[in-house]
């Protein structure tokens, strides 16, 4: 019964996982560009959720109020980073356009050291959500019914968005042949800052949504963000359904680390990405590129 | 021009080996801890500038270097030779077995996955505390008593820099350095003409980590200590930032570029503590207005005036996927 608790507990890190990981393989996707400060504005987003909840004292709404805010200031930092000085990049070499996703994020982690200190921080869920629920004879922390629910809430709406809508379509066909979407007379410029402002969103949400379950601090953005690359990676790049793959591999080789050898418990979704590519390079879906 | 050359190399280095006689121990120690670093940027441009390969994180090579003659010594008590010896051998190693499974790949995939094994590296560093001592490193690490005074550790690092340095140069001046260029430059035609294009990046890696090795023990030489934060990925991006200063496609440009930025973190260390918010802004500058970084600059401006214009390089990273 411990390894089914366990289990549960990774699914519910896989779907934040998943989250972060899906924004991410969308700027991939379609700007082909692996945003270094991915995991930056994961930060902001729990830091923004903290300042809000705390801002709202004790109303009951307040962290659906952190859940909504945090979400849309990352991707206005990463519009306005975005629409200022990235977008002058695209014709540039390819290593230039990572450096600077690189230089931005030193430049956030600085200014989240200045805005909100070296200090830990917590959020406490809202009373309905504190304590723990019997699911299958196992006790799990009602919150993580939450990250159970965002999860494939968010994958149904990524879905709706890439296939469903003309401005995903034209993502899709950006990703593939983008002198082609261009040559057609679209604006691929626009294209790129939707699917980047929905990427920076993922991003916020994620952070947003793990903030209530674990310490808020500086830092925090380092091994989500390695762990977000190596989903992407093993996944196959840019594809959102790699992406949903590689998140629950991650999460349950955690959990089962674990059990395991708790000191290393970190190590064991590395020995699956090793092990994945030793077999697939390519990733285990296809590479949308 | 090329005896201008040599005799400029000629100066500095009469310059550096005369330095602790009138220079104060404050600036010798400086400038020891530009020639380490200095080497630690020079070995990943071989990768990175001659190699096109995506090196995101080099420290990982130069941490395990310094880390393995730090253990060596206090657990494992070996004589200085072998822990001396021990510590570039075991980067090689290293630069081995991440090479293995990253040059299967291609440039940006290369990249994430180099990025995230050494982020594992870092991580081992971090917990495994018996060995070495988790976040708050190994401190105080005995060392033959010659290399004890600043003197004696400075005059050490300086040889050993300057002879690596010559490796380096004769490594990128030689069929290997010329043919990983080419890979560099088009890796396809490369490979259509029967060059073993892995086999070559791989060669490189090695060597790169090997030579961030030795940067890494002469580390420890100036220190005698060794701590997690050698193999962060913000001092990988640092040494990134000097290449990208000095000049990558040119071979002094990471010498001047680890000056410069040391320097720099050296003095600005004294009035903030944001220093990497003064990298992260360094480095935006220099794509946006300097993308050949200073010794690149000159070099096409020269390339400009003189009647038959050099070979530009051409950029490593437009190729995608």
């Amino acid at each position: 019964m411990a390894i089914l608790g366990q289990l549960l507990v990774g699914l519910s890190r896989a779907m934040i996982l998943f989250i972060v990981a899906a924004g991410l393989s969308l700027v991939l996707g379609v700007l082909r560009v692996p945003n270094v400060f991915h995991g930056s504005l994961y930060m902001i987003g729990a830091f923004v959720a903290w300042t809000v909840a705390e801002a709202m004292g004790g109303s009951p709404a307040r962290l659906w109020v952190a859940l909504a805010a945090a979400p849309i200031v990352t991707a206005a930092v990463g519009l306005a980073v975005e629409r200022t000085l990235l977008c002058r990049l695209y014709h540039r070499e390819h290593l230039m356009l990572i450096l600077f996703t690189f230089g931005v994020m030193l430049v956030l982690n600085d200014l989240v050291k200045l805005s909100w200190g070296p200090t830990y921080r917590s959020l406490v869920p809202p009373e309905g959500l504190q304590g723990a629920v019997s699911v299958l004879g196992v006790a799990l922390p009602r919150y993580n019914l939450v990250l159970l629910g965002a999860g494939p809430l968010v994958a149904g709406g990524l879905w709706l968005l890439v296939h469903r809508t003309r401005i995903g379509k034209i993502a899709r066909a950006a990703a593939t042949d983008r002198e082609m979407v261009a040559v057609l007379g679209i604006d691929v410029g626009r294209v790129f800052a939707v699917a980047f402002g929905v990427g920076c969103f993922l991003a916020g949400l994620g952070g947003a949504l793990v903030a209530p379950t674990t310490s808020i601090t500086l830092g925090m953005d380092h091994t989500l963000l390695i762990e977000s690359f190596l989903i992407v990676i093993i996944g196959g790049l840019g594809n959102l359904w790699g992406a949903l793959v590689g998140s629950l591999l991650f999460g349950v080789a955690h959990s089962v680390g674990l059990l395991i050898w708790p000191q290393f418990a970190i190590a064991f979704p590395y020995a699956i990405t090793a092990g994945v590519l030793l077999v697939r390079p390519q990733g285990l879906l296809r590479s949308v590129w | 021009m090329v005896n201008g050359t040599r005799l400029g190399v000629g100066v500095l280095l009469a310059a550096l080996f005369g330095a602790p006689a009138f220079l104060p121990p404050f600036y010798v120690y400086l400038i020891a801890l530009i020639l380490v670093t200095g080497l630690l940027a020079t070995s990943l441009n071989l990768v990175l500038g001659f190699g096109g390969l995506y090196q995101f994180h080099h420290a990982v090579f130069y941490g395990i270097g310094a880390y393995t003659l730090a253990i060596g010594i206090t657990k494992l008590h070996w004589p200085a030779w072998v822990a001396f010896l021990a510590g570039p051998a075991a980067a090689a190693l290293a630069g081995l077995l991440i090479g293995l499974v990253c040059v299967r790949l291609e440039r940006l995939y290369f990249g994430m996955l180099q990025l995230s094994l050494g982020s594992f590296v870092w991580i081992v560093a971090l917990r495994w505390y018996p060995v070495t001592g988790g976040d708050n490193g190994l401190h105080g690490i005995p060392l033959p008593a010659g290399l004890k005074p600043l003197g004696g550790a400075y005059l050490f690092i300086l040889t050993t820099v300057v002879a690596s340095l010559l490796v380096l140069w004769a490594v990128v001046r030689s069929p290997f350095g010329l043919t990983l260029q080419a890979i560099r430059d088009n890796p396809q035609r490369c490979q259509v003409v029967g060059i073993q294009v892995r086999a070559h990046q791989l060669a490189a890696m090695v060597l790169a980590a090997l030579f961030a090795g030795v940067a890494g023990v002469l580390y420890v030489t100036l220190e005698r200590s060794v701590f997690p934060n050698m193999l962060s990925w913000v001092l990988s991006l640092e040494i990134l930032v000097m290449c990208l200063l000095g000049g990558w496609f040119t071979f002094p440009g990471p010498l001047l570029g680890a000056a410069l930025v040391v320097t720099l973190r050296t003095f600005a260390g004294r009035y903030t503590e944001y220093w990497t918010l003064i990298l992260g802004v360094l480095l935006i500058l220099l794509i946006f207005f300097l993308p050949e970084g200073i010794l690149g600059t000159l070099r096409a401006r020269h390339a400009q005036k003189a009647p038959e214009p050099a070979p530009q390089p051409a950029p490593a990273g437009d190729v995608h996927g």
